[in-house]
C-alpha cells in the first residue's frame, strides 16, 4: 500500500502525494494534467523544456522537478502561466524545423498536441530555420534532428533503462545537438536496437520507426491515417503521452 | 633572487613542432594520453582533464586521443565529443600553432580591442575564427579573461598578454610570422599586475601564518564554526548564503567522503579579484579550504580554476606542494604541523620564496620581485613563533588534500552545480535542486562549494574571531567586499571596501568622473544610472560578486547591451528552452535596434522575452541574463527610442530586397515589381 504523505492544492484541487513524489508525479497519479514534454514517468526528472512550469510561493518552478510538500499552493492553469507555456512552445517551434502537415508523426506528436492544448495558434517568433542532419543509416529507425527538441528522453532512456549510452547532447547554447555514440557518429553503426526503450520514447518525430510489412500500431508510419491518430481525436490532457515503453518481457 | 613571472610561459609551452600538425603521430598521441592517465588516473570523471591535456599538446583533440580514452576509461566517444563541443577551449580540428584569443568584454571593447583585433588579423592575413591556411595562427575572441584593469588583453596558447596597443599587436604579428617560441617573447608582455588600489580588513594583511588553522587545532571545529557564525560571513560569490550555515549542514550530514571545492571559475565579465587573491594570497585561500575541510570532515578538495587562469597553475601547484611538505595538507594535518614545529622547521613561505616573489598586493608582478626577500624571512619567523605553543589540538588530526581541476572556457561552470558536473568530467549543465550540493554534490557526495574570497575571509575570521569581521560593514553584510573596478576611471584595479560603501564613494576612490552608468556585479548584475549612485554595496541593496564597471558620459550604452546579449548567447549551456532560445531572440532584436530597423513593438517583445527568461529559466544564468536589457529599457529608454525606425512595426528584413531573386528570375525590374517604400 502506498503511504500518502500529505496533500497539496493544484489550482484549488486537493492532490494527495507519496513520499518522494514531485508535483508532476502526484498530479499525473491523480489524473490531473500538467502540460509537459521532457518529463516521462519512467525516467529521472529532467526539467529542461520548462513547459510544465507552475507557480509556487510566488515564483515559477518546473513541476516535474519540484518535490511535492504538504500544504503547497500550486497554480497551473492560470492565464499568465498559459501565456508563458505558449511562448516556450513557440520558442521550441521556431528553433527547429517543425512542419506538422508533412510530418509522419502528426496527430501522435506530443509537441503538436501540447501546443494545441495550450492554445498556441502561430509560431509568433522569427523562425531560425537551422540546418540539421537527417540520419537514415539504421535499418529500423530514422533520426531526423530537424524535429529534435533536446528533451533528452532518448539520452536518459538509453543510459538508464537500456544501459547503452547511445545518445548524448553535445555543444552548448543554440548549438546544442543530439549526437550518437558510434565510431562514425551514425545511428546505423550504434548499438541502438528496435527493442531499446530509447527507440520508442521520443515525444516528437525526431526518432521515427521505419515502416515495415506487418507493423501495426498508431506510431508506425502512415498506417493510421491522418485524422484518426490519438491526438486528432482527443486532447493530450485526456490521451496522455503516446511515447510508450516497450513491454517488459 | 630568481625572478618568477607567474604569467609567463616557462618551458615547453610554445607552439608544437610543425610535424605534429595537423595530423599528429599516433605514438605522440598515445604518449600524451599515457602521461595524463599516469598523472590523473583512470576514473571517468577525469576525462575532461585528459581532453584538456590533449588540447594543450596538439591545439585540438585528435580522434585517436578520444579512441584511446574510450578504451582506457569508462567513457563513450559521444561523451567525449559532447564535452569537446561544449567547452570553448576544446576543439575537434586544429587551431593555429599560435592560438590567439582576444578578451571580448565591453571593457576591452571600450579600449579598442575590436580595432586591435582587426589590425592583428590584417597583419597576419587571417580571418577571425579560422586558422590560417598554413596552420601557423588562429585569431578569435573569447569571453572576458579577467584582465579588465589592464585591458585590452588576449590569451596566446593559454597565456595572458595585457595592455595591448597597436605597437604590441604589430610586434605580436611579427613574432608569430617569424615563429618565435612563446618563451622567447618579451617577458613583460606576460606581466599581470595585481593593482590592489585599496586594502581593507583582508587584503592589508598579507602575512601567512596559518593562524586560522592553529585556531582549529587549538579550539576545535565547533568553536571555530561558532566564530564564523558570529561573524555573519556570507558567501562572496554573489548569492550571499550564510557561510557558517552551509558549513554546518555539511558538518552535520552523516554521509562520509565529503568534498570541499573552491570556486575559482571567476567568469563574470568585469571581475578579476579572485585572480589577485590566487596570485598574492593563495596560502590564505588554501588555508581557508583546509580549515573548512577540518570543520566539515572532508578529505578531498578541489580548486576549480578557470581555463583563462591556467597561467596560475604552476604557482598554485607550488603552493600546494609546499603546504604538503609542511604538513598543512595531506595526511594527519595538525599532527604533522605540530611535529614540524617541534623539530624547528619553519612554516610559511620560506621554502620557495621565489615563487611568491614580487606578487605582493601593491606591486607589479615583475617590478616588485627584488623587494620581498626581507619580508619573506620576517614572515617566516613571525609565523613559527605564532604557531609554537598551540600544540594541543582539541579536534584530532585530519587528512585532506587538494587537486586543481582546470576549466575550459565555460561561464556557466561558475554556478556551483554546473561546476560539479564539470568536475565529474561532463558538460557544465546546472543540476536541478533539490538535492543541494551540500547533500549530494560531486559523485553524489556531500560537497561544499565556496568562492575564493569566502575561504580567505573564513581563514582570517578563524584567526581573529567573529567580532573582528563585524567591526566593518552592515548588520546584514558583515565585513568588507573585494571589488574589481574597471571601465572609465583613473585607477582601475582591486578595491577592498566595507560593505555599506556607496557607489558614489567607490567612484570617488577610483577616480571616475562624469559617470553615465555603473554595471554592478557583472553582465548578470545591475545597471545603475547616475541617479542611483547613493545606493550601497551590500547584500540588502546591491549584492555583488565583485565586478564594478564604470561607463562615462561618452559611452553608447547600447554597445554594452549588445556585448552582454552576445555574451549570454555564447555562454548559455543550452539545457532549458527559455535561455537557449530566448537569449538568441533577444540578441537578434537588440541587433535589429542597433541597425535602426526596430519599432516600438520590438521593445515590447524584448520585455516579454526577458520577463519569460527571468521567470521560467532553469538556473541563475537564464534568470539574470536579461537584467541588463530590462534595466536599460527602464532607466535608459532613449538608447533604444532614438534608433527606432517606426513607432509601430517594422519587419526584421527588407521586404523589397527579399524580392530581388523573384525579380531576377522573372526578368522584371519595373515599378510594379517593387514594393512601395
Amino acid at each position: 500500500m502506498a503511504i500518502v504523505e500529505g496533500r497539496f492544492r493544484l489550482d484549488g484541487v486537493e492532490i494527495p502525494f507519496q513520499p518522494g513524489q514531485t508535483i508532476m508525479d502526484a498530479a499525473l497519479a491523480a489524473a490531473v494534467y500538467i502540460p509537459h514534454l521532457c518529463h516521462h514517468p519512467a525516467l529521472l526528472p529532467h526539467g529542461s523544456c520548462r513547459v510544465c512550469v507552475v507557480r509556487v510561493n510566488g515564483r515559477e518552478v518546473s513541476s516535474c522537478t519540484t518535490p511535492a510538500t504538504a500544504g503547497l499552493e500550486v497554480e497551473s492553469e492560470t492565464e499568465a502561466l498559459r501565456a508563458l507555456r505558449v511562448a516556450i512552445l513557440q520558442m521550441l517551434f521556431v528553433e527547429g524545423n517543425h512542419v506538422c502537415p508533412a510530418c509522419e508523426r502528426t496527430g501522435a506528436c506530443e509537441l503538436q498536441a501540447v501546443a494545441y492544448h495550450c492554445g498556441m495558434l502561430e509560431p509568433h517568433f522569427t523562425h531560425f530555420f537551422p540546418r540539421r542532419e537527417l540520419d537514415a543509416s539504421h535499418p529500423d529507425l530514422v533520426l531526423d534532428l530537424n524535429r529534435c527538441i533536446l528533451c533528452e528522453r532518448c539520452v536518459r532512456a538509453s543510459r538508464d533503462l537500456d544501459r547503452k549510452r547511445v545518445f548524448a547532447v553535445a555543444g552548448r547554447g543554440l548549438d546544442s545537438h543530439l549526437i550518437v555514440d558510434s565510431p562514425t557518429g551514425r545511428l546505423g553503426d550504434s548499438r541502438l536496437e528496435l527493442t531499446d526503450q530509447a527507440a520508442h520514447i521520443c515525444p516528437v518525430g525526431a526518432i521515427l520507426l521505419r515502416q515495415r510489412a506487418g507493423d501495426v500500431g498508431e506510431r508506425h508510419g502512415f498506417r493510421v491515417p491522418i485524422g484518426e491518430r490519438p491526438y486528432d481525436r482527443e486532447s493530450i490532457s485526456r490521451v496522455g503521452d503516446v511515447a510508450t515503453l516497450v513491454e517488459e518481457s | 633572487m630568481h625572478q618568477v613571472i607567474p604569467g609567463a610561459p616557462a618551458t615547453g609551452l610554445g607552439p608544437a613542432a610543425p610535424s605534429d600538425r595537423p595530423d599528429p603521430a599516433p605514438a605522440r598521441i598515445a604518449q600524451v594520453v599515457e602521461r595524463s592517465l599516469a598523472r590523473l588516473g583512470r576514473r571517468p570523471e577525469q576525462v575532461l582533464q585528459h581532453l584538456i591535456a590533449l588540447q594543450q599538446a596538439f591545439s585540438f583533440v585528435p580522434e585517436a586521443g578520444i579512441r584511446a580514452l574510450t578504451e582506457r576509461l569508462d567513457v563513450t566517444r559521444a561523451q567525449c565529443l559532447a564535452a569537446i563541443d561544449f567547452y570553448a577551449f576544446l576543439h575537434r580540428t586544429p587551431r593555429g600553432q599560435y592560438n590567439i584569443l582576444l578578451s571580448d568584454n565591453i571593457t576591452d571593447r571600450m579600449l579598442g580591442s575590436q580595432r586591435l583585433m582587426q589590425l592583428l588579423c590584417e597583419r597576419l592575413g587571417v580571418d577571425p575564427g579560422v586558422p590560417r591556411a598554413d596552420g601557423r595562427v588562429s585569431v578569435d575572441v573569447t569571453s572576458c579573461t579577467g584582465m579588465c584593469d589592464q585591458a585590452p588583453a588576449l590569451l596566446v596558447n593559454g597565456f595572458a598578454i595585457t595592455r595591448l596597443d597597436e605597437d604590441r599587436m604589430r610586434h605580436i604579428a611579427a613574432l608569430v610570422d617569424t615563429r618565435v617560441p612563446l618563451q622567447h617573447w618579451p617577458q613583460d608582455y606576460f606581466a599581470v599586475s595585481n593593482h590592489v588600489q585599496r586594502s581593507g580588513l583582508l587584503l592589508r594583511d598579507l602575512e601567512v601564518r596559518d593562524a586560522g588553522l592553529s585556531a582549529l587545532f587549538e579550539r576545535g571545529g565547533d568553536a571555530v564554526l561558532a566564530e564564523i557564525e558570529r561573524s555573519g560571513l556570507r558567501g562572496r560569490g554573489g548569492a550571499g548564503f550564510t557561510t557558517a550555515l552551509k558549513w554546518r549542514f555539511c558538518r552535520e550530514t552523516g554521509q562520509p567522503q565529503k568534498v570541499v571545492v573552491c570556486n575559482a571559475d571567476e567568469g563574470e565579465p568585469g571581475t578579476f579579484k579572485d585572480r589577485v587573491l590566487l596570485t598574492a594570497y593563495a596560502d590564505l585561500v588554501i588555508e581557508g579550504m583546509t580549515l573548512c575541510a577540518g570543520i566539515v570532515g572532508a578529505r578531498e578538495g578541489f580548486i576549480y580554476l578557470r581555463g583563462e587562469y591556467r597561467y596560475l597553475l604552476e604557482h598554485l601547484e607550488a603552493v600546494l606542494q609546499r603546504r604538503r611538505e609542511l604538513g598543512l595538507l595531506g595526511k594527519q594535518i595538525g599532527a604533522s604541523a605540530r611535529t614540524a614545529l617541534r623539530s624547528g622547521l619553519s612554516v610559511g613561505r620560506g621554502t620557495d620564496a621565489g615563487i611568491n616573489a614580487g606578487i605582493g598586493p601593491d606591486m607589479d608582478v615583475i617590478s616588485g620581485a627584488a623587494q620581498t626577500g626581507d619580508q619573506t624571512s620576517n614572515q617566516t619567523s613571525n609565523q613559527t613563533s605564532a604557531v609554537r605553543g598551540r600544540l594541543d589540538a582539541v579536534d584530532g588530526p585530519f587528512d585532506f588534500d587538494i587537486q586543481i581541476h582546470l576549466g575550459a572556457g565555460a561561464y556557466i561552470c561558475g554556478e556551483e552545480s554546473a561546476l560539479i558536473e564539470s568536475l565529474e568530467g561532463k558538460r557544465g549543465v546546472t543540476r536541478k535542486r533539490p538535492p543541494f550540493p551540500v547533500t549530494a554534490g560531486y559523485l553524489n557526495r556531500p560537497t561544499l562549494v565556496n568562492n575564493v574570497e569566502t575561504f580567505l575571509a573564513a581563514a582570517r575570521v578563524a584567526e581573529h574571531g567573529g567580532y573582528w569581521l563585524r567591526s566593518e560593514g552592515t548588520d546584514l553584510s558583515a565585513g568588507s567586499k573585494i571589488l574589481s573596478v574597471s571601465g572609465d576611471c583613473a585607477l582601475p584595479g582591486v578595491y577592498e571596501v566595507p560593505f555599506g560603501t556607496s557607489v558614489r564613494e567607490l567612484l570617488d576612490l577610483c577616480g571616475a568622473q562624469s559617470v553615465q552608468a555603473v554595471q554592478v556585479s557583472g553582465a548578470a548584475g545591475s545597471t545603475l544610472s547616475a541617479e542611483e549612485l547613493d545606493r550601497v554595496l551590500a547584500f540588502e541593496d546591491l549584492p555583488t560578486a565583485g565586478a564594478f564597471m564604470v561607463f562615462g558620459q561618452q559611452r553608447d550604452l547600447l554597445e554594452m547591451v549588445r556585448n552582454f546579449a552576445g555574451f549570454f548567447v555564447h555562454e548559455s549551456c543550452g539545457f532549458c528552452t527559455p535561455c537557449r532560445v530566448g537569449g538568441v531572440l533577444l540578441r537578434d532584436l537588440i541587433e535589429k535596434v542597433a541597425s535602426g530597423r526596430a519599432s516600438a513593438h520590438d521593445l515590447e517583445e524584448m520585455r516579454r522575452i526577458g520577463d519569460l527568461m527571468r521567470r521560467a529559466s532553469h538556473c541563475g544564468l537564464g534568470h539574470t541574463a536579461p537584467n541588463h536589457l530590462l534595466q536599460t529599457l527602464e532607466k535608459f529608454p532613449w538608447i533604444y527610442q532614438t534608433r527606432l525606425a517606426s513607432a509601430e512595426y517594422t519587419p526584421a528584413f527588407d521586404l523589397d530586397a527579399a524580392l530581388a531573386e523573384a525579380r531576377r528570375l522573372s526578368g522584371r525590374d519595373d515599378p510594379g515589381a517593387h514594393l512601395a517604400s
